[in-house]
């Protein structure tokens, strides 16, 4: 009743400076959406045009002479395709050992009759604040012999801090200290307690973190720069990184097209872009309240 | 006394060891478990730590990190005394504080703004675009700002000449770099940011709302005198955060709109690192100045948090 009788009134009462100020606010709304998709739009419709649209500058919003030449080219340049594995090989494999780490070191650290578990998080946290610097870690990496391998990538920075304070603070949330009282009664093993009672209650955690990791992993390209030598090894954001940034594209044309060369190498950055984002935008829309989540259980101090 | 106080200090040493035993007994699969991550953490971050006595030392090949000759502070002062020590030091402060002066407050707005609409499906539209480019990689990031902002064929430049200005060599303007770093990164991140800022907005009392309503408050006001003071202990965390990284600002992204050109604005701490270090394989050199900046990041961070917790009783540890 109050609350029915309250609506109209409300409405009755909206000033004209409120007025103005909620369509300052849509105006305002409206130009963000636009400055963020915007170019979004701009860069998948010159990926489908035709390469002369591209450089002679017709491209405004929509495709213009739709062709596919960008992306035929970038599926028969092999120095692309072998980017393309590897970056899928990396994320794999890295999410796989990085979410395997990261619950093995939260679990114990949410359990309350674990020792020295303040101080192993201190330990842990504290490598956020301070760290020992690039040479030196490089130096590290090298002393192990990863230089010029795939671990290079898997393994120096397989656990964030942020994911583990996650974790953690999930599983301290969610599964209830009385679970942990009856299992220990019933001589149930810490082991087969994580595996069995703790992972399946887990599942919308797990899912973060292996959004987040993979993610990570699919866009990283810093570890690669300084880590890897050997072009075959290469993820796709260095491919990306030398043919867009530093503009080698000899070697991905093939002779025939020689003529539009220019064009060609013009309109493949677009294309690769498209190609390179595309996946993870694609499926972002159905996983964003996971990262959302995944931000928000975070922020709850634990 | 004295000796009760020993007593006590004993007993309670004792507790801990007998706790510990415990634990371990009755845990061991616990400890086992947490075994190859914290391998993980003293390998790759605690060993690089120690590592940085580099910076003391002449890196010598053959003698290794420990068997080289110490050098004491001669690195610092070399670094010290360099000319370049200013220019990286301007650099990297002015980049990060420009970066927070604008970046920082521009997800708070968003998130008011976003606040105030009620119709569901336009907020969850912007809210989902706003938030996408947060996915693209630093990589991807530059390169669609160099073919945004390319000399000659670039959207920024075609536009330009449409209406008759003169293009500009946006990227090779060392005026320029630190505009196009900051907005890129806000185009890039503030949709993400807010998300946090609309969870504290959702959290707040909704009573002190109607309180409001009935006070007869605008809509301007009821920001400035219920959210604002609702969302203040989330927005100090973030501060402190932000302002605890200001001397690691994303060596990634810089690295990668670097040129020749536009190096005297570009050359930051983090990128002289890799250039000294790695390039020119001076580790010695390159290790000193890295230690620099991660002490005066942790003096920074310690300093700020303390400040907050006096101001405002809100701090991250």
């Amino acid at each position: 009743m109050a609350i029915s009788a309250a609506a109209p009134r409300r409405k009755i009462r909206e000033s004209a400076g409120d007025r103005t100020f909620m369509i300052a606010i849509y105006a305002i709304l409206t130009v963000v959406l636009i400055v963020v998709l915007y170019p979004l739009i701009y860069i998948l419709s010159s990926s489908i045009s035709s390469p002369t649209a591209v450089t002679s500058g017709q491209v405004w919003l929509w495709p213009v002479d739709i062709s596919f030449k960008g992306f035929e080219t970038i599926f028969r340049t092999p120095q692309i395709m072998t980017g393309y594995g590897n970056s899928l090989f990396y994320m794999t494999a890295g999410t796989i050992v990085s979410v395997i780490l990261t619950i093995m070191l939260a679990y114990p650290l949410s359990r309350k009759s674990f020792f020295g578990r303040s101080a192993i998080l201190m330990l842990v946290t504290f490598t956020m604040l301070f760290n020992g610097g690039l040479i030196p870690t490089y130096m590290v990496v090298k002393e192990l012999g990863l230089i010029d391998s795939r671990l290079a990538l898997l393994i120096p920075n397989a656990v964030w801090v942020w994911q583990v304070i996650i974790a953690r603070s999930f599983f301290q949330s969610t599964i209830p200290g009385e679970l942990i009282e009856a299992s220990e009664i019933d001589g149930c093993s810490d082991w087969r307690f994580l595996a069995s009672v703790v992972i399946p209650l887990s599942k919308p955690i797990i899912a973060v973190l292996v959004l987040m990791y993979a993610v990570g992993q699919w866009n990283a390209y810093f570890d690669a720069l300084i880590y890897l030598k050997s072009d075959k090894l290469y993820p796709l954001q260095l491919v990306l990184r030398s043919i867009i940034i530093q503009n080698n594209s000899a070697g991905v044309m093939d002779p025939s097209i020689q003529v539009q060369r220019a064009q060609m190498a013009e309109l493949l950055k677009y294309s690769l872009i498209v190609v390179a984002t595309l996946p993870v935008l694609v499926i972002y829309p159905f996983v964003q309240r996971f990262f959302v989540q995944g931000m928000l259980v975070g922020s709850v101090k634990g | 006394m004295e000796k009760q106080t020993l007593k006590r200090i004993r007993r309670t040493r004792e507790g801990y060891a007998a706790q510990a035993v415990k634990s371990l007994k009755n845990h061991w699969q616990l400890y086992l478990l947490i075994l190859p991550p914290l391998l993980f953490f003293l390998i790759f971050k605690y060993y690089p730590m120690a590592n940085a006595v580099l910076a003391f030392k002449d890196f010598n090949v053959i003698k290794g990190i420990w068997g080289s000759p110490w050098v004491g502070l001669k690195h610092f002062e070399l670094f010290f005394e360099n000319p370049i020590f200013w220019t990286l030091l301007k650099n990297t402060l002015l980049l990060s504080f420009y970066l927070l002066l604008a970046g920082f407050p521009i997800p708070i707005l968003l998130a008011l703004m976003l606040n105030e609409i009620r119709s569901g499906r336009f907020r969850r539209v912007v809210q989902l675009v706003t938030f996408a480019p947060y996915f693209i990689s630093t990589v991807v990031m530059v390169s669609i700002l160099m073919l945004f902002l390319a000399p000659r064929l670039g959207f920024a430049n075609v536009a330009l000449q449409h209406f008759g200005l003169e293009p500009i060599n946006f990227l090779g303007e060392p005026g320029m770099f630190r505009s196009i770093y900051v907005w890129s990164e806000i185009w890039q991140t503030a949709g993400y940011s807010a998300v946090i800022y609309l969870a504290a907005l959702a959290g707040i009392d909704p009573t002190l709302y109607e309180a409001a309503k009935v006070d007869g408050a605008s809509r301007l006001q009821k920001i400035i005198h219920v959210d604002l003071p609702g969302i203040l202990p989330t927005v100090t965390i973030i501060l402190i955060l932000n302002v605890g990284n200001v001397m690691t600002i994303g060596f990634e992204k810089i690295y990668l709109l670097q040129n020749s050109l536009n190096l005297p604005a570009s050359e930051v701490i983090a990128t002289y690192v890799y250039g000294m270090g790695l390039l020119n394989a001076n580790y010695s050199f390159a290790t000193a100045v890295g230690l620099f900046n991660s002490v005066i990041n942790l003096i920074l961070l310690v300093t700020v948090n303390t400040l907050a917790k006096r101001l405002s009783n809100t701090s991250i540890w």
